[in-house]
């Protein structure tokens, strides 16, 4: 039989995606056994001439993570798509924007602002900034344009498959490699590599009733490592999660923060987790639940933390001049964007 | 003018391209190192709730999530005034060291190493992993996979997860260990310290024992006279978890100790218009452009830095080889970058003995791991050694925790500048008016920034993303004339 | 004035209370601005949050849930369970850049028909300043011009044959 040809890219990403791959350990060599990999740049060299002179469908399967932030990567992701069969987004950032996607809460101006003039130890008098084009006394020098929004890769160009995870967990790994070598692949736009159900399905802690009095930060109780975290009052995202992770976060007593995005059937993972958090709250006077709820602090990154740009509302509003404002600002509604 | 585009550099973490321009007679006249990606995480951290951070910053680089996770959980004990009890402590310093003894097991074998083990002449498809397996046998490589996976093991024990741990909070860590899972750490550990003893045996045989190596290890366009900075305990001996942070002079004289709090009065960042990386430099002795000498504040971080920036190692081990090694390469300070492969296996082996040490202390099983902070939440400052260099976490936050500022140095930030000036006098003593340039010649001026195991990932807090490497000769009327592909 | 700016506005009202008492101020005739599209939710517990962001997200200037007062909800406590969701809705949309205007949660029972057309004057008279929403105008607004294939990326320069 034929080898398959085997792409991994990682566009606007941390690396994690490709170190969960590579502790497949010695699987590796079984993975080698059925493809050639034929484009790895962290692992093996490979040319950008020879992925641009490949003829269109020729890589059989491409694992594709990172997302997009920059024309670089974009122009990947449709390299990539024009030479592959399948293309997978691969991870929370290709899948859903990951947590680079919490950058949509402002734009291009808003992080080099901060980047650049508004951090304790940055010494810029004369106000510089990356430029896409920069004349130096040599010559010209140019790099990628930031834009001002982060996208998943399915935003950019079509996408067959999604396997999720922050990373993917390595044994969901070896079953979608093992799927892939049998062709044994779902419907395209499935979800693999995941559960159809949610984290609280899988989840083995006691779940008895949820009626919370008050929610705690994680520093604030030493939680009962065999019950419910949300029963007890940490916000746990698994309720509105898919499911397949094998529940590490839990087992280390720590609350799920989403990255395997989405249940089956939920449009929006933070609007559903709203939902779910607000419900368990045990009170009917509404300043007592402001006050409650108020305590979670930042619905939106606690909510949207891997999937913001792939909700509904995909971004924030920025206000011109963008400004990344004090949480305490926000929460008064005093941002008020002029049309 | 001509000019000569590297991109993407190779074998490293992250994303970084170098153009080369030559003069009118064909010597180097400049080199430029961009960093073309960045991702904004002190921007949108801003609003997040400062708890959050131990899980969030680790997404900087899945490579060295660890390193983040530390750094962040310290600064949040800073944040809170709440001190974890020494259990905890050392259950983060163990998970710490597990992950040291990876990630430079890594860096070795499958980045940097492969220059020394396979040749730097070696052809390209030689020049990684496969290539140092080959030459060393598929045991060995063998060996090396499952001591990284051994090590992701003990890391995952200690953290919930590999990639991206959870343990590490405020006060604390989230749970403590059973007997068994330390009696398997004990073993990991053991075996982690055998490792480091072969992998220095082998650099002996390998590097120290081939004369052409060690004359290219001291060869001048490979060496850089900086300050150097690393965080010592109190008897200045290197620890990667906690101390001080030490300043010395090219010379090895003492310019600066202090500790994280402090670091706005030492360390500045400039910012230049062709990258989106900043560059780190020693407020007290100004930035002067990218020139080398003593008078200007550009310094170095990680494993060369590190060991020359302290008096000693704290383990008896590593203590030996790192008396071995000054003594071999002379000098009270060792300024030849490639030398950081080999202070890279002395931590290596410092790591797996600490590892071994505090898998073995009898605390390291209590189950007191939690302290409750008492005090609204306010500012911090945490600072640990990632294996590539200092990092340092700087937050302010609002009573309910929510960040109002986040500053972040990271690791090969520090090493920006000096990077810059090795590749660019690599460049100007390999590249030569009249020789032709070819994949070894431009493969020697990758190892002038290869050595510093460099993470653009991290300092950028951006997104790493290896391109191909493409090098490309024009004539002065802008005509190419060679391309030279490379991975 | 020029084009005079009418919001557009979305209302989920509750089949036994609120919508009821929007029908009432129809059949008393009383005079309020036209421009609230109803959307009849047979408990405003049924409003799930997704709801809200949709309405922004495909055009509303502002969203209303309208229910029946606390403690005489049909289903017993279904009011309640909104409250609570939109308490957290609430933080979010500030976070989103949504002025607080734009999003109401009201109890308006049967027989407050002019308790319902105050509430949406109120309510288009706090819109009107504000201007549009036009989400979708605004994530157009922050796109890019679709990077041309090699333009930024160098390796396009290079022509010469790979080693």
């Amino acid at each position: 039989m034929e080898k398959l040809k085997l792409a991994l890219y990682w566009a606007a990403s941390c690396g994690g995606c490709e170190i969960a791959v590579l502790d497949l350990g010695e699987r590796i060599l079984d993975l080698a056994a059925i493809a050639d990999i034929v484009f790895w740049p962290v692992a093996l060299d490979f040319k950008y001439r020879d992925v641009e002179t490949l003829p269109d469908n020729s890589i059989d399967v491409c694992l594709f993570n990172g997302g997009v932030r920059t024309s670089e990567n974009e122009h990947m992701a449709r390299l990539l798509r024009a030479k592959s069969k399948v293309l997978v987004a691969f991870g929370s950032c290709a899948h859903l924007g990951g947590i680079p996607g919490l950058a949509n809460v402002t734009n291009r101006a808003g992080v080099f602002d901060v980047v650049y003039r508004d951090t304790a130890s940055t010494v810029n008098g004369d106000g510089l900034q990356p430029q896409p084009v920069c004349q130096v006394p040599e010559g010209e020098l140019r790099i990628p344009r930031f834009y001002n929004s982060v996208r998943p890769l399915g935003q950019v160009v079509p996408v067959d498959y999604y396997q999720p995870g922050c990373p993917p967990d390595t044994e969901q790994i070896w079953n979608v490699v093992q799927a892939i070598a049998g062709a044994r692949l779902p419907t395209p736009g499935s979800v693999v590599g995941a559960s159809d159900k949610t984290l609280c399905d899988e989840c083995d802690r006691i779940k008895e009733e949820k009626k919370v009095k008050q929610f705690y930060h994680i520093s604030e109780i030493v939680p009962d490592p065999k019950r419910c975290l949300l029963e007890q009052g940490v916000v746990c995202c698994g309720p509105a999660t898919r499911g397949g992770c094998g529940q590490r976060c839990l087992n280390a007593n720590m609350p799920c923060r989403g990255c395997y995005g989405p249940a089956p059937g939920v449009a929006d993972q933070g609007a559903k987790l709203i939902s779910a958090i607000s419900s368990v709250l045990d009170s009917e006077d509404p300043r007592e639940i402001d006050r409650t709820l108020s305590k979670i602090g930042d619905p939106l990154g606690t909510f949207y933390r891997f999937s913001f740009p792939s909700s509904l509302m995909a971004r924030a509003r920025v206000q011109e001049p963008p400004m990344v404002a004090a949480p305490s600002s926000l929460m008064a509604g005093a941002r008020v964007s002029q049309p | 003018m001509n000019r000569v585009t590297i991109d993407p550099i190779t074998r490293l973490e992250g994303h970084g391209k170098i153009e080369i321009f030559l003069d009118g007679d064909g010597e180097v006249a400049n080199a430029y190192f961009q960093i073309p990606e960045l991702r904004g995480f002190e921007a949108f951290c801003r609003g997040r709730h400062v708890e959050e951070m131990p899980r969030i910053t680790t997404r900087i680089c899945g490579v060295c999530p660890e390193a983040h996770h530390m750094a962040s959980a310290k600064t949040l004990d800073d944040v809170y005034k709440v001190e974890p009890p020494s259990a905890a402590k050392k259950l983060r310093e163990l998970l710490y060291s597990a992950f040291y003894v990876g990630d430079h097991t890594t860096h070795f074998y499958a980045l940097g190493g492969p220059d020394f083990v396979v040749g730097p002449d070696a052809p390209a498809a030689e020049r990684n992993v496969l290539g140092v397996v080959a030459k060393v046998g598929l045991d060995l490589g063998k060996a090396v996979i499952n001591q990284r996976l051994q090590c992701q093991e003990a890391v995952a024990i200690l953290g919930g997860k590999a990639v991206h741990p959870v343990s590490a909070i405020a006060g604390g860590v989230s749970k403590p260990i059973t007997e068994p899972e330390r009696r398997r750490l004990e073993e990991i550990a053991r075996a982690s310290v055998e490792f480091g003893k072969l992998s220095l045996k082998l650099f002996d045989q390998i590097v120290l024992a081939n004369k052409a190596y060690v004359d290219m290890i001291l060869d001048e366009p490979y060496s850089l006279q900086t300050y150097y900075m690393g965080l010592v305990d109190e008897q200045n001996r290197v620890n990667f978890y906690d101390g001080k942070l030490r300043v010395v002079d090219p010379q090895g004289r003492q310019l600066a100790k202090f500790s994280a709090s402090e670091y706005l009065q030492h360390i500045g960042e400039h910012v230049e218009p062709w990258t989106y990386l900043k560059f780190p430099y020693l407020k007290s002795v100004g930035w002067k452009g990218l020139v080398e000498g003593a008078d200007n504040g550009i310094y170095r971080v990680a494993p060369l830095a590190r060991l020359n920036a302290a008096e000693g190692m704290a383990t008896p081990l590593a203590q030996a080889e790192y008396e071995r090694m000054y003594d071999i390469l002379g000098g009270q300070r060792v300024h030849a970058t490639l030398a950081t492969h080999w202070a890279r296996l002395i931590e290596l082996l410092y790591a797996a003995e600490r590892m071994l040490e505090l898998a073995t202390d009898p605390e390291i099983t209590s189950r007191e791991v939690r302290t409750l902070p008492t005090a609204k939440p306010r500012e911090g400052f945490g600072v640990v050694e990632a294996p590539r260099g200092t990092l340092i976490h700087h937050y302010v936050t609002d009573d309910r925790g929510l960040l109002q500022k986040v500053n972040l140095i990271v690791g090969t930030g520090h090493n920006y500048a000096a990077i810059c000036l090795s590749i660019r006098k690599a460049a100007q003593a390999l590249l030569r008016a009249g020789q032709p340039i070819d994949e070894g010649m431009l493969n020697r001026v990758e190892m002038a920034y290869r050595a510093y195991d460099p993470c653009f990932g991290c300092a950028t807090h951006a997104l790493p993303g290896a391109a191909p490497l493409v090098l490309s000769v024009y004539d002065a009327q802008g005509q190419l004339i060679k391309s030279v592909a490379r991975c | 004035m020029a084009t005079e700016f009418k919001p557009k506005i979305v209302g989920f009202l509750c089949n036994w209370c609120a919508y009821s008492g929007a029908d009432m101020a129809g059949t008393a005739r009383t005079s309020y601005p036209p421009l609230v599209r109803i959307v009849r939710v047979m408990c405003s517990g049924r409003v799930d949050p997704t709801f809200v962001l949709k309405a922004f997200r495909e055009g509303a200037d502002g969203v209303i849930v309208a229910g029946c007062h606390p403690g005489d909800c049909h289903y017993t406590a279904g009011n309640l369970k909104t409250m609570r969701r939109a308490a957290l809705l609430r933080q979010l949309l500030a976070q989103l850049g949504i002025e607080k205007e734009r999003f109401r949660l009201e109890w308006v029972s049967a027989s407050e028909g002019s308790k319902w057309a105050h509430v949406v004057q109120e309510m288009v008279d706090a819109l009107t300043p504000l201007g549009p929403l036009n989400w979708k105008g605004m994530l157009a607004s922050t796109e890019e011009p679709t990077a041309e294939p090699g333009v930024e990326v160098p390796v396009a320069a290079a022509t010469g044959s790979s080693r």
